[in-house]
């Protein structure tokens, strides 16, 4: 690529016209020989499965049918029209938000504590270890982990029916009142090490002078942190809030793995419900309409997102 | 001297890659590889390569799951292995898709005599899958546990199960009668551990080809099952239970009773070489004098329609469901073989597999889920349906009913 990239740059100035394409003309297309093995990737292996699957999302039995019709916005309509999809739409929500802001909540709190000098650093190393342990863990792996440890003779029944918190076996991921709420929280357990590491960076970054300055002007510790900690990672804070509301609200292999969605409906989410489309009731287009909308959700979180870089 | 030596390597390299080219490999995708002992199955297509010259068969392996997904993706793109591994739930969706081929006209070209193949399945009259090894689910006993507690003889009748269970299950010690895994993950539980239940005492849920579901024999199952979760035999945790834990929680000796595959009881005897069990057929209800159904789950085999080598395909399809090689492949998989003919060698297996043997030719083969269409998201209404049930928004006749409702839609 470079070899091609020097050669039209310095091409003597005898032989400027010749060729098909005049020396400026080449010229102005290097920038786009640069650009072009990601932009062929990107269309390859993003931009092309996108368009197929929106067409197939306006097609009657794409894939399974050999003649699929083109039935326009149907597929949406029939996705809008059934109950199940806006109840896995609020359950989605749910999980997104819930998890977002927890992992702010600990993700922060934990961050604070790894800063602060008051800890001995070879306590500060180990536990910067094991606040970041659920981040090195697969989906599969917390899964197991989390099933073995809601199991109704698992060990969190066994210490809450020790400290007499509850007094019988709690079925976590297999009771419609309590299953979503089990899910997530194994979430946040497994996804607040990203804002901790983050925050940790931010906080190291901000000038001592800031603090020492507010002391003088006699601002207490909680102030300090409302009007100094707080404003100075808002960049941080926003970009990760954004970027984990995208990731949040399409985690699949955890649902699908402790609940498969259920008990009923109760951990239905959007992920589960278009692979259920997909690959239990081969209704392809449907499936594709449903990611489809999934893909809108997103790029609409995506589009503050950029705003928010662009703005900074 | 050099130049001498070059013609000689080229001509040798001709000559290999023309006998190489001359060779048509057949692709063969299944999940079956990693559940037999390493090289097995590819030590039987060594065999049919020798026994084929020209035809070489490459193995597409992998995990159940990961498998069938492979097959879903190569049966939209047109890209199917030559011969396909199947499951029953899978054959109605990839036939009506054009996916997997008519096996008729090549059993017609070869002169092939059905008769000798114990089962099988066709979509809309057309045979597209063979049962090359059949699982069948008995009950397992945990025998200790069920002497501890009282019970004497395996049970044979309903009542007789419920009694038993209701004898081995004490809560304060974590230990119950029954398991029952439902989660709608993989919702394989409605097939194995509730439907099997109405097959047992030769009962159905289909007439004439159609869902029925609201027929007393399968409301008197859900019935019976809800009356052992309302006495509270069951190990909690159903909603979210799967096959693993069901088989991990009978082999931590936690519950009496499951209704399990034979393939996992070598499983078990590594896992718990202290656990002393029995294997019984599924009970029936009482009074029943009939053949006893026996759930099972079986490794199909098809052919591609997209295959440009049909005529390489049947010969591998027809050399696995021969009496010998099938025999040979049932004996190492601790199956039951799809060729009335083949004679498994047990000699080296569990004792328990000569009783199972015996159970299973006292009986017949029952799993109606087989070939009908998206049999897995039946599996999954009903699971949502029987949830409801357990958790009493519903009575069973409801959850049949409404079980029976969605199910019309789907064919």
């Amino acid at each position: 690529m470079s070899s091609v990239v020097q050669g039209l740059a310095v091409q003597p100035a005898k032989k400027r016209s010749s060729g098909l394409l005049t020396y400026r003309t080449r010229k102005r297309l290097v920038p786009y020989f640069y650009i072009a093995p990601a932009t062929l990737l990107f269309s390859v292996l993003m931009l092309f499965p996108m368009i197929m699957v929106f067409r197939y999302s306006l097609m009657d039995g794409a894939i399974m049918k050999k003649d699929a019709a083109f039935v326009g916005f149907q597929n949406y309509l029939t996705i809008f029209r059934d109950a199940i999809f806006w109840q896995a739409f609020g359950q989605t929500l749910y999980f997104t938000v819930m998890s977002v802001v927890f992992h702010f909540l600990i993700g922060l709190a934990f961050a604070l504590l790894l800063n602060t000098q008051r800890i001995d650093p070879a306590v500060r190393s180990l536990l910067r270890v094991l606040y970041i342990l659920p981040w090195l863990f697969t989906a599969v792996i917390i899964a197991i982990i989390w099933r073995l440890l809601l199991d109704p003779n698992g060990v969190v029944n066994s210490v809450l029916m020790a400290l007499h918190i509850v007094d019988f076996k709690v079925e976590w991921f297999s009771s419609t009142a309590t299953a979503l709420h089990a899910l997530t929280f194994a979430n946040i357990w497994a996804g607040y090490p990203l804002y901790m590491v983050s925050l940790l960076a931010g906080l190291q970054g901000i000038s001592k002078e800031l603090y020492e300055a507010a002391g003088i002007d006699g601002a207490n510790e909680l102030q300090k942190f409302w009007y100094i900690t707080i404003p100075q990672l808002m960049p941080i804070i926003i970009s990760i809030a954004l970027l984990d509301f995208i990731w949040t609200m399409q985690v699949f292999p955890l649902v699908w793995m402790t609940t498969g969605g259920g008990p009923i409906y109760s951990t239905e989410v959007l992920s589960t419900y278009t692979y259920k489309l997909a690959f239990s009731q081969y209704e392809f287009s449907l499936a594709s309409a449903s990611a489809i909308i999934i893909l809108v959700i997103s790029m609409s979180v995506t589009y503050f997102y950029i705003k928010h870089q662009k703005g900074r | 001297m050099k130049a001498t030596k070059l013609l000689a390597t080229a001509a040798l390299w001709a000559l290999c890659s023309t006998a190489a080219f001359a060779d048509t490999t057949i692709e063969f995708i299944q999940w079956w590889e990693p559940e037999m002992p390493a090289g097995a199955l590819r030590g039987i297509m060594d065999d049919f390569e020798k026994a084929n010259p020209g035809i070489k068969v490459t193995l597409v392996s992998g995990p159940y799951a990961t498998t069938r997904d492979q097959i879903v993706v190569g049966a939209a793109s047109g890209t199917l292995s030559d011969v396909v591994g199947l499951d029953g739930a899978w054959v109605n969706g990839l036939a009506k898709q054009g996916a997997i081929a008519s096996m008729d006209p090549l059993m017609a070209n070869a002169k092939y005599d059905a008769g000798q193949i114990a089962d099988i399945v066709k979509v809309d009259g057309n045979s597209v899958m063979f049962p090359l090894a059949s699982f069948v689910y008995p009950v397992f006993v945990n025998l200790d546990l069920a002497k501890a507690a009282g019970v004497d003889k395996i049970p044979g009748t309903r009542t007789e199960f419920a009694d038993a269970a209701k004898k081995m299950t004490d809560a304060a010690r974590n230990q119950y009668g029954w398991v029952l895994p439902l989660s709608l993950q993989n919702p394989g539980g409605i097939q194995n551990d509730v439907m099997s239940w109405t097959w047992a005492s030769g009962g159905s849920m289909l007439k004439d080809g159609k869902p029925d579901l609201e027929n007393e024999s399968v409301v008197g199952t859900l019935e019976y099952i809800k009356s052992l979760h309302d006495a509270g035999v069951i190990s909690p945790g159903i909603f979210a239970k799967k096959e693993q834990d069901k088989v991990e929680e009978f082999v931590n000796g936690r519950v009496g009773m499951m209704v399990d595959s034979l393939a996992h009881i070598n499983l078990i005897r590594e896992r718990n070489p202290k656990l002393n069990f029995g294997i019984a057929a599924l009970p029936a209800v009482d009074g029943y004098t009939g053949k006893r159904g026996l759930p099972y789950a079986s490794w199909g085999i098809g052919i591609s329609e997209g295959s440009k080598h049909k005529e390489e395909a049947w010969k591998l399809v027809e050399y696995l469901m021969s009496p010998d090689v099938n025999g040979r492949l049932v004996s190492i998989a601790n199956a039951f073989p799809g060729n009335v003919n083949a004679k498994p060698d047990f000699s080296t297996s569990d004792p328990l597999f000569e009783e199972a043997f015996a159970i299973f030719q006292s009986g017949h083969l029952a799993n109606e889920f087989v070939g009908l269409p998206v049999a897995e998201e039946l599996m999954r209404q009903m699971g949502i349906e029987v949830q409801k049930m357990f958790d009493g928004s519903e009575t069973a006749k409801e959850a049949a009913a409404n079980a029976q409702k969605q199910w019309l839609t789907k064919f």
